[in-house]
């Protein structure tokens, strides 16, 4: 659906996305993850044809966002990070509008807008002035007017930035359902978002490419084994720690008392994943145990990892 | 021209539903009123050669709305989009940057012919009161409104050039009154240096409105103003179309 090939955008002497290379297939949902001035936005500026990329090329549909930009432009719908809005309409004015440019042949024009609305549940503001509604209606408004003209690709700049919690989710969830549908291109800062609704992501920082897997193999591609909490009752904890420290795949051991329980926390080896050893030992010792979990690694340390050892 | 004519509704939409516009239209239609009172008053004072028309279009109180009028009108259309950042919407549907500047053109050049056509009831009114003709004959009618449409056709290309050029309303319409202003005082030279001579007098005649308006409103048809308006008016939209897409690419 999408193919950059050494895409390259340059502001005067700053190379805001510097020869990228990425495909996306049909149907995925893609997470553009980095941190801000990263090149995200520039980089989906230029695949929704609105800027003329510096050097290389980006294929949408099969079309050249640059040489066939009006055709390539009829299959993309492009929500912009702030959500740009025309104040002085009403919703479903403007949706009905945005329709007739992007091209919905007028006896679909009524049924579209009507789908959208319902999708992007904006019955109850449907005859409101766009100027008059909250941030997260705003947000709503744009994503119905990104799909107004079902397009096969749909590209969001940050589509729940600034919204309340509440509003988050409903914007989630309004995207997860879209999966069916369409293939999904955004751009976050969040990182659990991008855990929750994509099968792949692409990590940039500083206009190039760190990363790009799945959430779960970048997660294992860190190859830390992570932090174990053992909770149990020991008579000894000294005694009991130089025990715990002897098991395979333990690398250190601390702990903490709390009353007559203590609390160790474990370092496991890189990729070692000592919990059964440690179960089997805390029988052994006959320790009665109140908890043993794992802390999961998270996108974020995969991120802090990739976008940090960049900077130093 | 579906797209087209979607685009230009919307224009059209935008430039009345807006508060500026009814400001304008009030002011413009106080001045113009005052415009034909003191025509007629003028007339009935010294009755003289000249028709109401010519007494119409001929005035200070004509011109001096005349020129403001433009940088209002036209301040809008591409600055307001480039401030809320809609050109980005605007422009990454499958539109060509064609036919969006031709929409803005002409949404800003219908408002400006709306603002005239309560003027056409004044003559009707007068020749219903007076019973008298408020024209000279028919031509005059057809030049003096042929003029106005001529010389908006221009002064609103130049008014959306300057709109393209920034993201501030305020300073677009400093730009475009200051394009006007000095085009209009051009065909003035004549006037501030008399002893100029007769080249001077012929080569500011091609853009004096004053001028144009003058021979038009008697009913007297040239082609020269014809012809420098239409190509200077082609040649200002031929260059907002292509400040429009630099600035978007450079953006």
């Amino acid at each position: 659906m999408i193919k950059v090939e050494q895409l390259t955008k340059c502001y005067g002497p700053l190379k805001a996305v510097d020869s990228i290379d990425f495909q996306v297939s049909k149907g995925e949902i893609v997470g553009f993850l980095g941190p801000n001035g990263a090149g995200k936005s520039t980089t989906m500026k230029m695949l929704a044809g609105f800027l003329p990329p510096t050097s290389g090329r980006a294929e949408v549909a099969g079309r050249d966002v640059f040489r066939e930009s009006l055709q390539a432009r009829e299959h993309v719908g492009y929500l912009p990070e702030n959500v740009p809005l025309y104040p002085d309409m009403r919703v479903n004015e403007y949706l009905r509008y945005r329709a007739a440019i992007k091209g919905v042949p007028g006896r679909r024009l009524k049924e579209r807008v009507t789908d959208v609305i319902d999708l992007c549940g904006l019955q109850d503001v449907e005859k409101k002035i766009i100027g008059r509604l909250s941030k997260g209606y705003r947000q709503r408004v744009g994503l119905a007017d990104a799909m107004v003209h079902e397009p096969d690709l749909l590209i969001l700049d940050e589509p729940t930035i600034g919204l309340d919690p509440n509003q988050i989710r409903q914007v989630r969830d309004l995207i997860r359902n879209l999966k069916r549908h369409h293939t999904i291109l955004l751009s976050t800062h969040i990182l659990p978002e991008v855990e929750m609704l994509c099968s792949r992501v692409i990590i940039i920082n500083k206009g190039r490419i760190e990363a790009m897997d799945s959430p779960q193999n970048l997660r294992a591609r860190l190859g830390v084994g992570g932090e174990i909490f053992l909770d149990v009752r020991v008579t000894d904890p000294r005694t009991a720690a130089v025990g715990l420290r002897r098991i395979a795949g333990v690398d250190s051991v601390s702990m903490r008392a709390d009353g007559s329980w203590t609390i160790f926390t474990i370092q496991a080896g890189a990729g070692a994943d000592p919990r059964e050893a440690l179960y089997e030992y805390a029988v052994a010792e006959k320790w009665p145990l109140r908890e043993l979990s794992r802390s999961p690694v998270s996108l974020e340390q995969v991120f802090a990892e990739v976008t940090h050892s960049e900077e130093i | 021209m579906r797209r087209f004519l979607t685009l230009l509704g919307r224009e059209l939409g935008s430039a009345f539903h807006q508060p500026l516009a009814y400001v304008v239209l009030f002011f413009f239609l106080l001045i113009t009123g005052f415009n034909f009172h003191a025509g007629v008053s003028l007339l009935n004072r010294a009755a003289g050669s000249t028709t109401i028309v010519e007494a119409f279009f001929n005035t200070v109180y004509f011109w001096f709305p005349f020129v403001l009028v433009f940088p209002l009108i036209t301040m809008r259309v591409f600055a307001e989009e480039a401030k809320l950042g809609t050109l980005e919407t605007l422009m990454t549907a499958p539109v060509r940057d064609g036919q969006v500047v031709f929409s803005k053109y002409f949404g800003a050049l219908f408002f400006y012919l709306a603002l005239w056509v309560p003027s056409l009831l004044y003559f009707a009114i007068f020749q219903w009161v007076t019973d008298m003709s408020a024209a000279g004959a028919v031509g005059s009618y057809l030049g003096a409104y042929s003029m106005l449409v001529l010389i908006g056709l221009f002064y609103t290309a130049l008014g959306c050039l300057a709109s393209a050029l920034t993201d501030n309303q305020i300073v677009a319409a400093v730009i475009a009154f200051a394009a006007i202003l000095s085009l209009f005082f051009l065909g003035l030279l004549s006037l501030f240096l008399p002893g100029a001579g007769p080249l001077v007098r012929e080569v500011t005649y091609y853009f004096s409105p004053i001028q144009h308006m003058m021979d038009f409103s008697r009913g007297i048809f040239d082609t020269r103003p014809v012809v420098f308006y239409i190509s200077s008016t082609l040649l200002v939209l031929f260059a907002t179309f292509h400040v429009f897409k630099y600035r978007r690419w450079k953006s």
